[in-house]
């Protein structure tokens, strides 16, 4: 029985890692592209359409390697395919 | 796996792992999980396919140069739409491209806009022609994306025509070289010491694109299913009902740009992936 509560408390520290360091990485990014595209928004607002289209095309991007994290961290959450090698 | 797990949450679950599970047909081509065969993906993937074509040959067949109608109107704005997002990418002649990026832009659009409907529709269905009874063995999931098959069949078809393309812009032996000569370029003895190192570097840019295509797709598609089932779950007994509701309508809303900006994505990529094939380093 300790061995199921140990993978079950190590598996939620790894979700844990995977989402937080998986945000982490993502909000920093679209800050920093965010923050960029204002200044050049504000420098030629004319290219502002176009700049946002890239935008939106980046922030797709940046979000792909947290999402997927966010999908197998929370796969781990509800099914853990770990739990059934104990049997 | 959910039979160990006794614990408050075990209806929750064995909920999320009836809905994660795949209608499947076992082929007994291969033993074991690999000769098992994803129909929902592959036939509502084919339906959806087929209507996309269907409505687009039917307005394509009435169009008229005078007045358009308002169906006409809307597919020409869809198609004007991926042509200037072609034209901006690839600079060649787009007659082969903008199609391409039309039907998997339109194709992951409607394959993804199944997420938007309801859970347990497929299985209220079924207890309502079957009973009760039928609906607990029945197994469905309607997002073909959220299906790993589903993307990599995408990606790995783009792949190839990938490699069509650069075989056609630069021929077998450019390819070839290409491949040898890539990022870092020398003359002489150097350039044979930096060739495996090239081909290293190249062989892996090229088997990146499949992978970060499909599980990119894959990944936003499954995430939020996942989260659409966490929330119905866990926001369902009879108090946290209504922020239940409000959770996913929330949820939802969101996930409506998620569905057009990962399919966005994808052409987009699609094509950025083609004009780098045909012109090169």
């Amino acid at each position: 029985m300790e061995f199921i509560a140990q993978v079950q408390g190590l598996t939620a520290i790894a979700i844990g890692i995977i989402i937080g360091l998986g945000a982490l990485g993502a909000c920093l990014g679209i800050a920093i592209m965010g923050s960029k595209f204002l200044e050049s928004a504000a420098r030629q607002p004319e290219l502002v359409p176009m700049l946002q289209g890239r935008m939106f095309l980046l922030a797709g991007l940046i979000d792909a390697a947290f999402i997927i994290g966010l999908a197998v961290a929370l796969f781990f959450g509800v099914a853990n395919p770990l739990l059934s090698k104990l049997a | 796996m959910s039979v160990e797990a006794e614990s408050a949450s075990g209806g929750l679950n064995e909920y999320i792992t009836h809905h994660l599970h795949h209608g499947q047909i076992d082929t007994g081509l291969v033993d074991g999980k690999l000769g098992l065969f994803n129909w929902d993906s592959w036939a509502v993937s084919l339906v959806l396919g087929l209507l996309f074509l269907f409505w687009f040959w039917s307005v394509a067949r009435r169009a008229t140069s005078g007045v358009p109608g308002k169906m006409q109107a809307f597919v020409e704005m869809v198609v004007e739409f991926i042509d200037t997002q072609v034209k901006d990418s690839f600079h060649g002649d787009r007659r082969s491209v903008a199609p391409l990026a039309l039907t998997i832009f339109m194709w992951v659009v409607f394959m993804n806009t199944m997420d938007l409907l309801p859970l347990d529709l497929p299985g209220w269905v079924v207890s309502m022609v079957a009973g009760e009874e039928a609906a607990h063995h029945f197994y469905m999931r309607v997002v073909p994306t959220a299906d790993l098959n589903t993307t990599l069949g995408l990606s790995v078809t783009v792949f190839f025509i990938l490699i069509g393309h650069a075989l056609a812009a630069k021929g077998g032996f450019g390819f070839g070289k290409e491949l040898l000569t890539a990022p870092f370029h020398a003359h002489g003895g150097m350039a044979v010491v930096l060739a495996p190192v090239n081909l290293i570097m190249n062989i892996i840019e090229w088997l990146v694109k499949p992978i970060s295509l499909a599980m990119r797709l894959f990944g936003n598609m499954y995430g939020g299913e996942l989260v659409f089932m966490l929330i119905a779950g866990l926001l369902a007994s009879g108090v946290t009902f209504a922020p239940g509701v409000l959770f996913n309508a929330a949820w939802g809303i969101f996930h409506i740009l998620i569905i057009l900006l990962q399919a966005f994505i994808f052409m987009v990529l699609t094509v950025v992936y083609i004009a780098g094939a045909r012109e090169g380093h």
